[in-house]
C-alpha cells in the first residue's frame, strides 16, 4: 500500500538517554475468561451511566447528545436519566462548550465534552492545548482540570478529508493532556471510567467504525467498579517472531494480520497500545527484546506520527535487541480522499501489515525490492 | 452561461427597507464617486491602498451622528463616537416589543400581497427560476434514491429552500463569487452546471472536477464561481469577507455570496465575518438559511436572540428578514443588497426564513425528533416550488403539460447521468498523489512509486478494477 512509510534504522546510532527499562511490566490483566459480549457503543454508554450516577458532578455536553442521544448514539438514554442539565445539548460552537467545559472543570465539575468527530475539535484545540492542558501546571496546582474530551477520531469510510484524519500524534505531542484510544469494549469501558475519574485533562478517541462491534467481555468487565489503568498498553496476543505495536481500529486489523502470519510459520505478537500519552514503553521494549522485530501500525499522517515515537523509544532503549529494521505502517501521506479505490489506497490494510511482518522477519523478497 | 438576472434591471424607484437605524441611509451616494476615475487623485488619501474603495467615507461619522450636539454636557465624546448621557437607568431589552417583520410578496397561494413592492422579472427568468427548482426537486429525489440503494455514500436535499437556492441565483450575476454551506447546489445548478457533472461529484469518478477527493454534494466549480463546499460549519464565512476584501482590492464589480444555515451563526467564524465585513467595507451579501433546525438542535436551542437579522445591525451591517420561500421576495431582496453591496461596497446580510423539510442528511431521521404534522405543513402549505408555479401560470407563463414534459425529460436526464457517472472510471493512483501541493515533492513521488510496485508484485492484495 500506501500507507507504508519505510523506517531503516542507522545501525551505528547510540542510545542518547542510556536508560534501559529494567522492570518490564506487563501491561494488562487478562480478562480473557469470557463468555458474554458487548459491543463498544454500549460499553461506552455503559460507563458514562455509572460514572454520572457515581459522581453528580460528571455532565455530559456537547452537539446533539441529549434528545438525539448523540450522533452516533453514545449517550441514548442519558438524558431521560439525568435530565438536560447533566445532559446538554449545544449551539454549534466547539470552541464555545470546549471552553465552557474547561471553565466548569476549573469550577469543580467534571464534563465530558464530546466532538461529533474530532475533527471539529480543530474549531477549540486553542481551550485543549492553551488553557485545559496547561492550568495545571501555570497556576502552580491550584486549578485543575479534570475534563475528558471524547468522539470519534480517525478514518471511517467515505466522508473526505475533513471527517478522516486521526488526532492521536497531534494531542499526544502535549504536555499535560492524556491520550488515551479503546479497540475494545473491555478498553471503551475501562478506559472512560478512568479517564473520567482521573483529574487531569484527557483526550479519549474512539473509532466510528468500531461502535457496533461486539466483543466478548468478562463478568468483571461488567463490574461498575471495573477500570483500567491509564498508561499501561495491553497484549492481545503473545508471540515470539515479531512485535505489532496498534491502537484503536487497527489492532483488530493486527490481530487478524498475526493470524494470517501464524499460518506461515511466524509467531507475532500484537500490542495494544490504549494509552497513547503517557506512553507505556516498558511494554513495548520488552516486547521487543523478546521478538527483535517491530512493526508499528497507526492510520495517522507518517510524519512525527506514534509510530516513530515508538520508534525513537525502541532506537534509544532496545536498539542492540533488533534484528531487523523497524517497519513503520501508517497512513499515507496525503490527506484521505474520498473516491473508494483511493481511500482503500489510503489508509493501512491488514495485507500491509502481513507483509511488513514478513519483511522484518525476512521471510519476503530481499530488501532491495521495497514493499 | 450569462446570469439571466443581468438582464431584468429593470425596476427603477423601488428603495428596498434594510433594517438601518443609522441616520445615513441606504441611499448614501458614496457609489458616485466609485466610478469617479478622479476621485483617486482628487481625494486625500490616506488609506493603504490607490484605490478610492478604500476611502472609510463611513466609518466613525455613522456614532457621531446623534444629532446636532451644541450642548456638550449632555454628551460623551467617545474615542467610538458620542454618546449622550441619561439619568435613566434602563437596561436595553435583550427583544423589541415587536420582531424584525418578514418581507413577503406573494401570499400562501402565489397571489401579489396588495401594495407588493418587487422587482419585475421576464417571463423568460420566471420560466428558469421555475423550471430550475422542479429540476432540484427531481435532482434530490433521484440521488436520494440511490444512496438508499447504497450507490452513493452520502446524501442530502434542499427540499424546501428551492427558492432561496434558486431565486438568489438569478438575482447574482455570474462574476459574483459563491462561498456555499452544503444545501445550496441550486445556485450552481442556475449557473448551468450539468445534471451530469452533479452525479459524477456524488460518483467521486475520474470526470469529478473534485477528482473525487470528496464527499458527495461537496461541489465545486471554479469555472462556475462556487468554491468548494467545506464539510466545518461556517468556515466559509470569513473566507467570503476575504474574497470581498479581495474583489474591493481589484475594484471588481462583483461582490461575495456566502450561504450558511442558522447552527452556522453559533460558530465564532460568523461573528468574525460579520464583524469583520463591517470594519472593512467589504462587498459580501450573507444569505442565512434559517430554515428552524440545525440537524436535531431547534433554533430555540440554538440562540436567543430575534433570528439573525437582528445580529446584523448589532454589527452594523444593513440586514433584511425575507420570506425564503418566496422566490419573488428572495429574488428582490438579493437584488437590491448585490445593489448596495457593489454600489456602496457595504456588506449586506440577508435572513430567509424557511424550513428544512427533508431529513438534514440521509445519515438522519427527523421524525425522530420533530412532529409529523409540521413537516407535512411545511412541506405541502409551504412548499416554494408550488407557490411559485402559481404565480407562473397566472401569468400564462406556465402549464400542466409544460411542467409534465420537464419533469419527465429532467427525470430521465438524471437517470442517464448517474448511469454514466457510475460507470466511469475512478480517479487513478497519480490523483492520490496530485494536489498536495502544487507541485509534488520528491517523497510524494517516492510514496507514489512504492504503492505501484508494491500493486505490482502483490496483485492479490488490491482490488482487480483498479485504475492503474
Ligand atoms: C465545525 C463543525 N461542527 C459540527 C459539524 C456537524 N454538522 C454538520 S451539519 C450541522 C448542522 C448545521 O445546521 P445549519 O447550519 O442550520 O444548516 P442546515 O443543515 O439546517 O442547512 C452540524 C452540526 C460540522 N460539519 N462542522
Ligand atoms: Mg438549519
Amino acid at each position: 500500500m500506501l500507507g507504508i512509510v519505510r523506517q531503516r534504522i542507522a545501525r551505528q546510532g547510540i542510545n542518547a538517554s542510556g536508560m534501559r527499562i529494567q522492570s518490564l511490566v506487563c501491561a494488562s490483566r487478562d480478562y480473557s475468561s469470557a463468555a458474554k459480549e458487548m459491543t463498544v457503543r454500549d460499553a461506552l454508554n455503559s460507563a458514562l451511566d455509572e460514572e454520572m450516577s457515581a459522581d453528580p458532578k460528571v455532565f455530559l455536553m456537547g452537539e446533539e447528545v441529549g434528545e438525539y442521544q448523540g450522533a452516533y448514539k453514545i449517550s441514548k438514554g442519558l438524558l431521560d436519566k439525568y435530565g438536560p442539565e447533566r445532559v446538554r445539548d449545544t449551539p454549534i460552537t466547539e470552541a464555545g462548550f470546549t471552553g465552557i467545559g474547561v471553565g466548569a472543570a476549573y469550577y469543580g465539575l467534571k464534563p465530558v465534552i464530546e466532538f461529533m468527530t474530532f475533527n471539529f475539535s480543530m474549531q477549540a484545540i486553542d481551550h485543549i492545548i492553551n488553557s485545559a492542558a496547561k492550568s495545571n501546571y501555570m497556576s502552580a496546582g491550584q486549578i485543575s482540570v479534570p475534563i475528558v474530551f471524547r468522539g470519534p477520531n480517525g478514518a471511517a469510510a467515505g466522508v473526505g478529508a475533513q471527517h478522516s484524519q486521526c488526532y492521536a500524534a497531534w494531542y499526544s505531542s502535549c504536555p499535560g493532556l492524556k491520550v488515551l484510544a479503546p479497540y475494545s469494549s473491555e478498553d471503551a469501558r475501562g478506559l472512560l471510567k478512568a479517564a473520567i475519574r482521573d483529574p487531569d485533562p484527557v483526550i479519549f478517541l474512539e473509532n466510528e467504525l468500531l461502535y457496533g462491534e461486539s466483543f466478548p467481555v468478562s463478568a468483571e468487565v461488567f463490574d461498575s467498579s471495573f477500570c483500567l489503568p491509564i498508561g499501561k498498553a495491553k497484549i492481545e496476543r503473545e508471540g515470539k517472531d515479531v512485535t505489532i505495536t496498534a491502537f484503536s481500529k487497527m489492532v483488530g486489523y493486527s490481530l487478524k494480520a498475526a493470524e494470517i502470519l501464524a499460518k506461515e510459520g511466524i509467531s507475532a505478537e500484537v500490542i495494544n497500545l490504549r494509552s497513547i500519552r503517557p506512553l507505556d514503553r516498558a511494554a513495548i521494549n520488552a516486547s521487543v527484546r523478546k521478538t527483535n522485530r517491530l512493526v508499528t501500525v497507526e492510520e495517522g499522517f507518517p510524519q512525527h506520527g506514534v509510530g516513530a515515537e515508538i520508534c525513537a523509544s525502541v532506537v534509544e532503549d532496545s536498539f542492540e535487541y533488533l534484528d531487523a529494521p523497524v517497519e513503520r505502517i501508517a497512513g499515507a501521506d496525503v490527506p484521505m480522499p474520498y473516491a473508494a479505490n483511493l481511500e482503500r489506497m489510503a489508509v493501512p490494510q491488514i495485507e500491509d501489515i502481513v507483509r511488513a511482518a514478513k519483511r522484518a522477519c525476512y521471510r519476503s523478497v530481499p530488501m532491495a525490492a521495497t514493499a | 452561461m450569462a446570469s439571466l438576472g443581468a438582464v431584468i434591471n429593470h425596476h427603477s424607484c423601488w428603495v428596498p427597507h434594510f433594517t438601518d437605524h443609522h441616520p445615513q441611509s441606504p441611499s448614501n451616494p458614496i457609489h458616485h464617486f466609485l466610478r469617479n476615475p478622479d476621485a483617486i487623485s482628487s481625494s486625500n488619501n490616506t488609506t493603504p491602498f490607490a484605490s478610492n474603495r478604500f476611502n472609510y467615507t463611513e466609518a466613525g461619522r455613522r456614532l457621531d451622528s446623534i444629532g446636532d450636539t451644541t450642548d456638550d454636557t449632555g454628551v460623551l465624546n467617545f474615542p467610538g463616537g458620542k454618546v449622550k448621557f441619561t439619568p435613566e437607568m434602563e437596561f436595553v431589552s435583550p427583544s423589541s416589543t415587536e420582531r424584525i417583520r418578514c418581507y413577503r410578496v406573494l401570499d400562501d397561494n402565489g397571489q401579489p400581497i396588495t401594495n407588493h413592492n418587487f422587482v419585475q422579472i421576464s417571463e423568460e427568468v420566471a420560466v428558469k427560476m421555475y423550471s430550475d427548482m422542479a429540476t432540484l426537486q427531481v435532482m434530490d429525489t433521484i440521488f436520494y434514491e440511490a444512496q438508499r440503494q447504497g450507490r452513493i455514500s452520502f446524501y442530502l436535499t434542499t427540499i424546501g429552500e428551492e427558492a432561496i437556492n434558486i431565486a438568489s441565483a438569478a438575482a447574482l450575476h455570474f462574476d459574483d463569487l459563491i462561498f456555499p454551506q452544503y444545501r445550496e447546489p441550486g445556485v450552481l445548478l442556475w449557473r448551468g452546471f450539468t445534471l451530469q457533472e452533479f452525479a459524477n461529484q456524488c460518483f467521486g469518478n475520474e470526470a469529478d472536477y473534485g477528482k473525487g477527493r470528496q464527499m458527495p454534494i461537496h461541489y465545486g466549480s471554479n469555472k462556475h464561481n462556487y468554491i468548494t463546499v467545506s464539510s466545518t460549519i461556517a468556515t466559509q464565512l470569513p473566507h467570503a469577507v476575504g474574497a470581498a476584501y479581495a474583489l474591493k482590492m481589484d475594484g471588481r464589480d462583483a461582490c461575495t455570496v456566502t450561504y450558511f444555515g442558522d447552527g452556522g451563526t453559533s460558530e465564532g467564524d460568523f461573528h468574525a465575518a460579520l464583524n469583520f465585513a463591517a470594519v472593512m467595507e467589504a462587498p459580501v451579501i450573507f444569505i442565512c438559511r434559517n430554515n428552524g433546525w440545525a440537524i436535531s438542535t431547534p433554533v430555540s436551542d440554538q440562540f436567543r436572540s430575534d433570528g439573525i437579522a437582528v445580529r446584523g445591525q448589532a454589527y452594523g451591517v444593513h440586514s433584511i428578514r425575507v420570506d425564503g420561500n418566496d422566490a419573488l421576495a428572495m429574488f428582490s431582496a438579493v437584488e437590491a443588497a448585490r445593489r448596495i453591496a457593489i454600489n456602496e461596497q457595504k456588506p449586506i446580510l440577508i435572513e430567509a426564513l424557511t424550513y428544512r423539510a427533508g431529513h438534514h442528511s440521509t445519515s438522519d431521521d427527523s421524525t425522530k425528533y420533530r412532529p409529523a404534522e409540521e413537516i407535512e405543513w411545511w412541506r405541502i402549505e409551504q412548499d416554494p416550488v408550488s407557490r411559485f408555479r402559481k404565480w407562473i401560470e397566472a401569468n400564462g407563463w406556465w402549464s400542466d403539460e409544460a411542467e409534465y414534459k420537464h419533469r419527465t425529460t429532467i427525470r430521465k436526464q438524471l437517470l442517464d447521468a448517474i448511469q454514466v457517472a457510475e460507470k466511469s472510471k475512478k480517479p487513478p493512483i497519480a490523483e492520490m498523489f496530485a494536489d498536495v501541493y502544487d507541485v509534488p515533492p520528491s517523497n510524494l513521488f517516492e510514496q507514489e512509486r512504492s504503492l505501484r510496485e508494491t500493486i505490482q508484485r502483490h496483485p492479490q492484495d488490491f482490488p482487480p478494477d483498479f485504475p492503474f
